[in-house]
C-alpha cells in the first residue's frame, strides 16, 4: 500500500518520464526540423531536449509556474533568433506543450483524473481517449482556423507568404475585404442571398410548421406516407433533386414568363425562392415535430372547451409553446438556403446568383483570396446563428420543465 | 366572375404592353457568360463598359460558366429556357455547338463592325472564322511557366525540359486532357513537328507519346481549372507548369512572383463569342448591337490593355498599346510577337474533333492506372 503511494506520488524518473518526455520531444522536434529543412536534425536535437528538459524541470525546478514560463520564454528567444516574430510565437507554443507536458507526467498528475485501482492499461486507455477526443476537435476546427489568418493575404494566392509567418504587418490587408465590397458580382450576390434565403425560409416556416402540426394529429391518415415525401428533399441526393427542379422550374417558368407575362428576373427569383423553400421545409418540419412531442395537448382541448375556435387556440395557445421549435427550424432553413449551391447553379441564371455560387464560380475560375474574406464573414454568421439556436433550445427545456403536466 | 375578368383584363394588358415594349426597344438585360477571372474583367472594361456609357440603362449580368457551356447549353435547350444572351467560348466547342444547332449563325457583313480603313469584318478576321457561328475575339496560347528560383542557373528554353525531370527535378503542372499534352509528349521523344499529327492518328504513335508521359506521371500534378497552375507556382509547388499565357502574364507582371515564361513550342487557339439559337427578338436585337460593337476594331484592341491576349482582328494589331495599370509595352507579351512564335502549334480542330474520343478514353485509362 505505501509502495503504491510511493509510486503514485513520484512517477520513476529513467524509466517511465524521461523516455515519454523525450518521445514527445521527438515527435515536437521533428515537426520542427521539416519546417527548417533538416528532420533528422529536428528529431534528435527533439528527443535530447525532452529528455533533459522532463529531469531538470522536476528534479530542480519545483516552481512549477516559475519553470513554465522559463521554457515558455527560453524557447520564444530561440525561435525569434531563428525565424523571427513567427518564429518566436512558435518557440513559445513548443515551449508550453513540452513545459506542460513535462511536468503533467513527471508530477504523476496524469493519474488524477483517474480512480485510484486503475491499472496502467486502463490509465493509459483514459488519456489516450481524451487525447483522441481533443485530436478530433483539432481537426475539425483547424480548416476553418487555417481561412481567417490567410484572408488577410496580401497577396492574390491562397499562400501563408515568408511575410505571412514573420507577422510582417506589411504580409497582411484587409483588400480582399475591399474586394468583397465593392465588386459589383459580390455585392450582386449578396444581395440575392439577402433576398432569397429570407423569403424561402419565411415559406418552409409556414408550410412546415404547419405540415407538422397537421401530422401529429393522430386522426390524419397515411401520415406515415405524407411525413416520408415532405422529408424526401433531404434525403435523396441533392444533385438529383436538383436536375428534377431545373426541368420542372424551367416549365413553370416559362409558363410564367410567357402566358402571364411577369418579368424574366421576377420569375428567376421565384423559381429559386420556391426550390429552396422545398429543401428547408423538412428540417422545419422535424424540430416542429419534436417540440409537439412535449406539447401538452389537454390545453387545446381546455381552449376549445373555453369557446376559442382552432385558429385562435393555435396562435394564442400552441404557437407561443412550439416557438423555439418553429425558430430553429427557421434558422436550418435560413442557413440550407444561404449555403446552397447545387440547386441554385441549375435553377437560378446569372441575375439569381447567391453567395455560393460566386464563391463556387470563383473557386474554380479565380483562386481568390476574396473567397476566403467571404467564408470568414460567413463562418461569423453562422456561429452566430447556431449560438442562436443553442440558447432557444435552452429556453424551451426550461420552459417545458416550468409547463404543467 | 367579377375577379376573374379584372384578373384576365389585367394579363392582357400586361401581355399588350410587354409586345408594344419589344417593337420599339431592345431587351434592356443581357446575361453574358464568360471565364471569370483577370479575362472576364478585361471584356468588362474593355467592350461593357463603354457600351454601357453609349447605351444607359443596359443592365449586364456576368455568368461565368463558359467552362460547362456546351452542357449547359444542351440542358437549357431541351427544357426550353435559353438564360443566356452571349457565350464566351473556345473554338472547339462553338464548332460543336454551331453543329448542333445550339448556336446561331452569323453573316459576317451584317453582322460584324467593317475594319476602319473599310477592309470587310471576314477579310479582317481572315481564317479565324473557323465556324459560321463563331466570332473569334482573341488568340491566346497555352504554354509554360517556371520558377526562375526552383531552375538552378540554366533556365529552361525547350518545352522538352518538361520531360527532363533530371536537370529540372520537381513536380510539372500538366493539364488533365491528352490536347497538347500528346503533341509535347511526341515532339519530345524525337517526332518531327510536321509529322505529329500523323503519328498521332495511329494507335502505336498515340501509345508512344503516352510512354513519354508515362516517364514524368509520378512528378505531374493534374491540373482542371485555369487557376491551379498560376496558384501552384506562385506556392513553389511545380517547378513549371501549363496554362493560359494570360494567366502567366498576371502571374508575373501583376503579381510579381518569380515565375517566367517558356514560350516554346506553345499551342495557339481561338477564343470568342457565339449566339445562343432560339433568342426572342428583342434580345436578339440587343446582343446583335453588343456584338457589333465589341467585337470592332478599337474594342478588340482595347482589351489588350488589360491581358496578354491577341486580338482576332488584324487590323487591331497596330493599336496594341500600354497595360491600363502598369504602363508597360503590351506587344513583347503577345503570343504572337515574333519573338515568342519561333516554334508554335496551331490547334488542329480537324484532328481533335476526329480523335478526341478515343484518345481521351485511353488517355483516362492511362491516368487511372
Amino acid at each position: 500500500m505505501s509502495d503504491l503511494s510511493v509510486n503514485k506520488g513520484q512517477p520513476n524518473m529513467s524509466g517511465f518520464v524521461v523516455p515519454v518526455v523525450g518521445g514527445l520531444g521527438l515527435i515536437l522536434g521533428f515537426l520542427t526540423g521539416n519546417v527548417v529543412g533538416a528532420p533528422l536534425v529536428g528529431l534528435l536535437l527533439g528527443a535530447v531536449i525532452g529528455a533533459v528538459l522532463a529531469v531538470v524541470l522536476n528534479r530542480m525546478v519545483p516552481n512549477k509556474a516559475m519553470g513554465r514560463w522559463a521554457v515558455i520564454l527560453g524557447f520564444a528567444v530561440i525561435g525569434f533568433l531563428f525565424g523571427g516574430l513567427g518564429g518566436a510565437v512558435g518557440g513559445a507554443l513548443i515551449g508550453a506543450i513540452i513545459s506542460w507536458f513535462a511536468y503533467w507526467i513527471g508530477r504523476g498528475t496524469y493519474r488524477k483524473s483517474v480512480p485510484i485501482y486503475y491499472t496502467r492499461g486502463q490509465t493509459l486507455w483514459w488519456n489516450s481517449f481524451l487525447f483522441v477526443c481533443g485530436a478530433i476537435f483539432v481537426f475539425l476546427i483547424t480548416p476553418i482556423l487555417v481561412v481567417l489568418p490567410l484572408s488577410f493575404n496580401a497577396e492574390d494566392f491562397f499562400t501563408f507568404t515568408p511575410e505571412m509567418l514573420r507577422l510582417d504587418p506589411e504580409g497582411y490587408s484587409l483588400k480582399h475585404y475591399r474586394d468583397f465590397f465593392q465588386t459589383d458580382d459580390w455585392q450582386l450576390a449578396l444581395k440575392n442571398s439577402l433576398v432569397i434565403a429570407p423569403i424561402a425560409t419565411i415559406i418552409s416556416v409556414s408550410l412546415g410548421t404547419l405540415a407538422a402540426i397537421g401530422l401529429s394529429q393522430s386522426h390524419v391518415p397515411f401520415r406515415r406516407p405524407i411525413m416520408a415525401i415532405l422529408i424526401s428533399p433531404m434525403i435523396v441526393p441533392l444533385i438529383i433533386s436538383a436536375t428534377g427542379m431545373f426541368f420542372f422550374y424551367s416549365t413553370l417558368g416559362n409558363f410564367l414568363e410567357g402566358s402571364l407575362g411577369m418579368s424574366k428576373s421576377l420569375v428567376g427569383y421565384i423559381k429559386v425562392i420556391l426550390a429552396h423553400a422545398v429543401l428547408g421545409i423538412p428540417f422545419v418540419i422535424i424540430t416542429v415535430t419534436a417540440t409537439l412531442v412535449g406539447f401538452d395537448r389537454s390545453l387545446t382541448r381546455a381552449a376549445a372547451n373555453m369557446g376559442a375556435d382552432p385558429v385562435t387556440t393555435f396562435f394564442r395557445v400552441q404557437m407561443p409553446l412550439i416557438l423555439p421549435g418553429v425558430i430553429s427550424g427557421g434558422l436550418f432553413a435560413f442557413i440550407t438556403s444561404f449555403d446552397e449551391v447545387v440547386v441554385v447553379l441549375f435553377v437560378g441564371s446569372a441575375a439569381q446568383k447567391t453567395l455560393p455560387w460566386q464563391m463556387f464560380i470563383g473557386l474554380r475560375e479565380q483562386i481568390s483570396p476574396t473567397i476566403l474574406a467571404v467564408a470568414t464573414i460567413l463562418v461569423v454568421i453562422s456561429i452566430g446563428l447556431l449560438a442562436t439556436v443553442e440558447l432557444l433550445r435552452r429556453r424551451s427545456e426550461r420552459l417545458r420543465g416550468m409547463s404543467p403536466g | 366572375m367579377k375577379l376573374t375578368k379584372t384578373l384576365l383584363a389585367t394579363t392582357a394588358l400586361t401581355v399588350a404592353a410587354g409586345s408594344a415594349m419589344a417593337e420599339s426597344h431592345m431587351a434592356s438585360d443581357m446575361t453574358l457568360v464568360s471565364w471569370g477571372g483577370a479575362y472576364q474583367s478585361s471584356q468588362q472594361k474593355a467592350y461593357v463598359e463603354p457600351y454601357q456609357a453609349n447605351n444607359p440603362g443596359v443592365n449586364v449580368v456576368w455568368d461565368e460558366s463558359s467552362n460547362e457551356a456546351v452542357a449547359k447549353l444542351r440542358a437549357m435547350n431541351e427544357a426550353g429556357n435559353i438564360t443566356w444572351d452571349l457565350v464566351d467560348v473556345v473554338a472547339s466547342d462553338a464548332i460543336r455547338l454551331c453543329d448542333e444547332g445550339l448556336a446561331m449563325e452569323i453573316d459576317p457583313e451584317a453582322d460584324l463592325a467593317a475594319a476602319p480603313d473599310g477592309t470587310s469584318a471576314e477579310d479582317d478576321f481572315g481564317d479565324l472564322l473557323v465556324s459560321d457561328c463563331f466570332i473569334p475575339q482573341i488568340v491566346y496560347s497555352t504554354t509554360f511557366g517556371y520558377r526562375t528560383d526552383m531552375v538552378g542557373d540554366t533556365p529552361p528554353t525547350s518545352v522538352c525540359a518538361v520531360f527532363d525531370t533530371e536537370a529540372y527535378p520537381g513536380k510539372r503542372a500538366l493539364e488533365k486532357r491528352p490536347i497538347n499534352n500528346m503533341e509535347w509528349a511526341l515532339l519530345c521523344d524525337g517526332v518531327a513537328k510536321e509529322d505529329v499529327y500523323d503519328v498521332l492518328e495511329t494507335p502505336e504513335g498515340q501509345d508512344q507519346a503516352l510512354a513519354k508521359l508515362d516517364t514524368i506521371k509520378d512528378d505531374v500534378i493534374w491540373w482542371s481549372a485555369g487557376a491551379d497552375t498560376p496558384q501552384l507556382l506562385a506556392d513553389g509547388e511545380v517547378v513549371m507548369g501549363s496554362t493560359y499565357n494570360g494567366r502567366l502574364f498576371s502571374v508575373i507582371e501583376e503579381q510579381d512572383q518569380p515565375v517566367a515564361m517558356l514560350w516554346d513550342a506553345q499551342v495557339f487557339d481561338l477564343d470568342g463569342w457565339i449566339i445562343p439559337a432560339g433568342l426572342s427578338d428583342e434580345r436578339l436585337a440587343r446582343v446583335k448591337d453588343f456584338v457589333k460593337f465589341a467585337t470592332d476594331t478599337q474594342r478588340l484592341a482595347d482589351q489588350a490593355k488589360y491581358i496578354s491576349y491577341g486580338p482576332a482582328r488584324q487590323s487591331s494589331a497596330p493599336l496594341v498599346g500600354q497595360h491600363a495599370e502598369l504602363g508597360i509595352d503590351m506587344a513583347p507579351h503577345m503570343p504572337t510577337d515574333p519573338n515568342n512564335a519561333t516554334n508554335t502549334f496551331l490547334y488542329n480542330y480537324e484532328f481533335w474533333a476526329d480523335y478526341r474520343d478515343d484518345i481521351d478514353a485511353k488517355f483516362q485509362a492511362w491516368l487511372a492506372q
